[in-house]
């Protein structure tokens, strides 16, 4: 298990806005995320079949999009701190060709318990949310 | 035709999934994490929505309109490579919203008796 900051938690506040943080999405992450997790839906990598289904272009997988989240999480966390987490897919990411598209991510403290903290994260595409009700519970050890 | 019957239904996997040490690393390099010793937060997906995929292709959602609305894990303890995954998943709910199919399936996962995480997934097949 990776180290836990408790030292770092201890600067949390109710209300403490977290450091942002910037992740590039582009197809070649879409590809190597297919085969991670399994995923391969065309839609997340082939142009032509995702205009066919209506939509503008090639999107990233959701789970994705919450994978780097949990990235995000997972960093002001400490690995194995992170007790839930959940979010609702409101706009899909798209992602042209050649391109680097950036997933800006960012926490707010919602609460201090004695043993864990809840975040609200916003993570957003050219200023569009792309996640809603995004939440996570870390666990103060 | 979304089948309201299947709410309540439950699917357990009749073979353990086989968390590899190569497939935490793969997922974990893919998004980037640097810390390989257990499975990322949603790593659990790759288990959860394939053995889903049964309940929900019996739920009579329309396939090809469907999109991921919402995913929610909890984490109870950390998955490790050579961990023997057991899933099961309950239809939690189905209904029609504006024309919308929306079925929330619940996935619980197990190392032997001890449960290591649940999540839920909510699909939707678009009006």
């Amino acid at each position: 298990m990776g180290y836990f900051g408790l030292s770092r938690m201890s600067i949390f506040v109710t209300g403490a806005e977290i450091a942002p943080k910037n992740f590039i999405i582009n197809r070649e992450l879409l590809v190597a995320y297919a085969n991670a997790s399994g995923d391969q839906n065309p839609i997340h990598q082939n142009e032509a079949f995702a205009q066919s289904v209506g939509l503008e272009n090639v999107i990233a997988h959701g789970m994705l999009t919450m994978a780097l989240v949990g990235r995000y999480v997972s960093e002001i966390a400490g690995s194995g701190a992170v007790k839930e987490f959940a979010a609702r897919f409101v706009k899909p990411v798209v992602v042209p060709a050649s391109t680097d598209v950036e997933l800006l991510v960012s926490a707010k403290v919602l609460a201090i318990e004695s043993n864990e903290m809840k975040i609200e994260i916003t993570a957003s595409c050219k200023g569009v949310k792309v996640l809603s009700m995004a939440k996570a519970v870390i666990a103060i050890r | 035709m979304l089948n309201p019957d299947i709410v309540g239904r439950t699917f357990t996997s009749a073979n353990t999934f086989t968390v590899t040490k190569e497939s935490i690393i793969e997922f974990c390099t893919a998004i980037g994490e640097l810390d390989f010793t257990a499975a990322p937060p949603t790593y659990t997906i790759k288990i959860s929505l394939a053995e889903s995929e049964v309940l929900l292709k019996e739920s009579g959602l329309n396939w090809d309109r469907v999109v991921h609305g919402d995913q929610k894990f909890e984490l109870h303890q950390p998955i490790v490579g050579g961990d023997q995954i057991l899933c099961s998943s309950t239809v939690e709910s189905a209904r029609i919203v504006a024309g919308n199919e929306i079925v929330t399936v619940r996935s619980d996962l197990y190392r032997s008796s001890e449960h290591v995480a649940s999540s839920w997934a909510t699909l939707v097949s678009r009006a």
